[in-house]
């Protein structure tokens, strides 16, 4: 066999520039990190650390769900209603059934499949009645936000602690687990993030999806239900969503029908900074998270810095264009 | 000078693409006021030529002259500015656009200092479309509301109103009836006769050339073949012209005994490019569909795997009728397709091989859950890239790092593994190097001496002679003739294929 010859003898060293267009989310990761730790004495301390851990949570799920349907080709901008309505109606439900924590078991299950419902509705207005994803979400972003503050026209709705349904969710978001103390949000999303890494690389589903998103006619062409997956996409999407808005009432110990706000954003620039291709088939799990929490490490030392929210928002901008010129050069490089 | 007597004159023009020699010092010269026809299989490099004369691609060496001055054109707006346009089968018209806008699309607000002078604009689309004699186009009209045959016009009135000298038009009768194309006719003979343009004629359709051309230039794979003046030629010769050389003997033999009737098609329709089509293909043949472009031929195989929804028609394998809605549904009866377009129907370009080559068998590698067995994927990926020679670093290596050949192995590789009986393959040497074209060859031969059921797609009619035990001709979306065996013969499928003599073999 003639396998393996010319091209192998090419493999040439990578000059520091090419090495550094290669592995540039982990690179711009690392040197932010430094430079925050130096910028900042309590930057590293276990308790910033654990907060912005514990902050980021809503975004990692959320960013995990929009890594999916960006990986097709699509996109989301309805996350951060779906969010709203997921911490609403949860909130609402707790407070009404939560006289036992197996009720409050139940009722999350309920609310994630309400959220696998929302997305299959939007996956087939997408797929089947071909309308855009950007229009189909938009559209679900009005109503998921409107539908939130629908529920108790616009009143938030606070835990009610005297339950143990609500008070174990407040718990579970306050507290933090036994093991080194890391927050009890953190571990669980550790563990979805752990599940999504491993459905991406070892899984028929986790290939089909991004196949689905190179080149979705070649995907029919080959004998693939190419909506069927980008569907599912969405679904599950749509069910991070809802995760996402649980976190953030249980964390907040209530349910606010403005709550994250823009979140779909955040997630979003968390997935391109991470090298996740908006036009699809382009996308890793572990780079998306290390995109959301680079952006969430600017934010962070900012604030330690004391730098002023407005300006902030400027900077953090500034700095995702610059990520997104940096891929930009990598992926023409190769 | 004996230059200045022509309007253009390409000479000596080569170009290559990617080691593949499209032009081979070919030459062209046109008269000016004269209707030249271009002519040569697909494939022959006259629309290569005209992207040269139009400055959409660059030739490699050779010269171009317009009116008798050496010109060098780098860019399709140089080509304008001097005086050539080429219209293409796909117009570059704007569809939401009024027919006045598309006119002067690029000079809407030329000397108002930014603002659009409708009065202006709309008055001068009026006087050129009236002074062409189409009254009835309205120049307020939006131009996607006009017939294909009127968009047309407007493409050319637009290349007019630059004062176009050289006007190419590339298969334009290809989607146009009977009466539309009888008033294009009107026009060009107009323009030749009052503007003294000259047209480039590019069309497979002999009747046409001999109705409206002057003279004929014809290509045969990247060579000049001859310029004739259209009176001193008849239809035969024409074809005999086109075809040319011997067949080279590229051709592997094959060594297998056709087997029964397997795969059936009946009463096949959808739309106008497939209508009332009916065959049969045997265990072990290999079935050739030739045509023209825009034959249909394309659009029936699509038809069969479900790729395009079929208004009706019957398919049957093993005598046992099957329900194909989707592409996924043929596979699943075994039924499977290699698409005419590598790179955005054949393969995942991104993608390493491995993931391209099992993406419609996957379920072969999955256990619970839908965990990829890799190993397993690995070793038959590495066996089977191997049975076919394809070229690579290695397995992970994705498809567009691979040189055309090696591409259209993956996607041929894809076909073999989902391990279908029925292989229809669609352009199976499209883009692809002598060297790879004749593996691939091989390859088919070798599938049809192992029984599978083949049929084979192809716009070069070489290949159908030299490989099919059968072939159907398509012609405006029905089967025109079938050959068997030896009457496959190049100037058969071109017969059928171009309506030659109709009449005659219509009976």
């Amino acid at each position: 066999m003639q396998l393996a010859t010319d091209s192998c003898a090419k493999k040439t060293r990578m000059t520091p520039g090419q090495f550094f267009l290669k592995h540039n989310t982990l690179i711009i990761f690392f040197i932010l990190l430094i430079i925050s730790s130096l910028a900042s004495p309590s930057f590293l301390t276990k308790q910033n650390v654990f907060n912005v851990l514990r902050q980021q949570a809503p975004i990692v799920v959320m960013a995990l769900g929009l890594l999916l349907v960006l990986l097709t080709g699509g996109i989301d901008l309805s996350a951060g209603s779906i969010a709203a309505v997921g911490g609403m109606l949860i909130a609402m439900m707790v407070n009404k059934v939560g006289n036992t924590v197996g009720s409050l078991f139940l009722s999350v299950i309920v609310m994630l499949v309400l959220g696998v419902i929302i997305g299959l509705i939007m996956g087939v207005l997408i797929t089947k009645v071909k309308m855009p994803a950007f229009i189909t979400t938009l559209a679900f972003m009005t109503i998921g936000r409107g539908a939130a503050y629908m529920f108790t026209s616009g009143q938030p709705v606070r835990l009610n602690k005297e339950l143990p349904g609500a008070l174990w969710l407040i718990n579970f978001g306050s507290k933090t687990s036994p093991a080194l103390g890391i927050p009890w949000a953190v571990i669980v999303y550790a563990v979805i993030i752990a599940i999504f890494a491993i459905v991406m690389k070892y899984t028929s589903f986790g290939r089909l999806i991004i196949a689905s998103g190179s080149n979705a006619e070649a995907v029919r062409l080959s004998g693939v239900s190419v909506n069927k997956y980008i569907t599912s996409a969405y679904m599950i999407c749509s069910c991070m969503a809802v995760l996402g808005g649980i976190l953030i009432t249980a964390r907040a110990a209530i349910g606010t029908p403005s709550a994250a706000d823009g979140y779909e954003m955040d997630a979003i620039a968390g997935c391109v900074i991470g090298g996740t291709s908006l036009s699809g088939g382009k996308g890793k799990v572990g780079l998306t998270i290390l995109g959301v929490f680079t952006l969430a490490m600017i934010g962070n030392i900012m604030n330690l810095l004391s730098i002023a929210s407005y300006p902030q928002q400027v900077i953090k901008g500034l700095i995702i264009i610059g990520a997104v010129i940096l891929q930009n050069l990598s992926s023409k490089k190769e | 000078m004996a230059e200045q007597t022509y309007r253009v004159e390409m000479k000596n023009i080569n170009k290559s693409f990617g080691g593949v020699k499209a032009l081979n010092d070919v030459q062209l010269t046109v008269k000016p006021g004269e209707i030249h026809a271009l002519m040569g299989e697909n494939g022959a490099g006259k629309s290569t030529l005209m992207k040269i004369l139009s400055g959409a691609i660059q030739k490699d060496s050779g010269q171009v002259f317009l009116d008798g001055c050496e010109i060098f054109v780098k860019s399709p707006k140089e080509a304008n500015d001097l005086g050539i346009s080429i219209i293409y089968q796909e117009f570059a018209l704007v569809p939401h656009l009024t027919v006045a806008e598309n006119i002067f699309i690029d000079r809407l607000s030329e000397d108002n200092k930014g603002f659009i002078s409708w009065k202006k604009l709309r008055g001068s689309a009026r006087q050129l479309l009236d002074e062409l004699g189409f009254n009835d186009i309205k120049e307020t009209e939006i131009v996607s509301d006009l017939s294909i045959a009127y968009q047309q016009v407007v493409e050319i009135v637009k290349s007019l109103s630059r004062n176009s000298k050289v006007l190419v038009l590339d298969e334009p009768t290809a989607l146009l009836t009977n009466k539309e194309t009888r008033h294009l006719f009107r026009l060009l003979l107009d323009l030749k006769e009052k503007k003294n343009v000259s047209i480039i004629y590019i069309s497979h359709r002999l009747e046409e050339v001999f109705e409206i051309c002057d003279s004929v230039t014809v290509f045969k794979d990247g060579t000049y073949v001859d310029s004739v003046d259209i009176k001193d030629i008849n239809e035969q010769e024409l074809v005999t012209m086109m075809i040319g050389r011997e067949m080279s003997d590229y051709f592997p033999e094959r060594n297998c005994k056709i087997g029964e009737e397997t795969f059936r098609v009946t009463d096949l329709n959808n739309g106008r490019m497939v209508r009332n089509i009916n065959f049969g293909v045997c265990k072990g043949e290999v079935l050739g569909i030739s045509g023209l472009v825009g034959s249909g031929r394309t659009e029936t195989i699509r038809a069969i795997i479900g790729a395009d929804k079929k208004e009706s028609g019957k398919i049957e394998l093993y005598g046992k009728e099957l329900n194909i809605k989707c592409p996924r549904d043929a596979f699943k009866n075994k039924i499977g397709f290699l698409p005419e377009d590598r790179k955005n129907q054949g393969v995942l370009l991104e993608l390493p091989i491995r993931h391209n080559a099992t993406i419609s068998c996957l379920s072969r590698y999955t256990g619970p859950c839908g965990w990829i067995y890799k190993n397993n994927e690995t070793k038959d990926v590495t066996e089977l890239t191997g049975k076919m020679n394809l070229k690579c670093s290695s397995i992970e290596a994705p498809v567009k790092s691979l040189s055309g050949g090696n591409q259209q192995k993956v996607s041929l590789s894809k076909l073999i593994a989902s391990q279908c009986d029925v292989l229809i393959f669609d352009e199976p040497t499209r883009g692809v190097d002598v060297g790879a074209k004749r593996e691939i060859y091989a390859l088919i031969n070798s599938l049809a001496e192992q029984g599978y059921t083949i049929i084979m797609v192809s716009s070069e009619m070489a290949e159908i002679v030299g490989m099919c035990d059968r072939a159907l001709v398509f012609r405006n979306g029905t089967i025109a003739g079938e050959l068997n065996g030896s009457e496959i013969t190049e100037q058969n499928i071109i017969k059928y294929a171009m309506g030659v003599g109709e009449n005659a073999t219509c009976n």
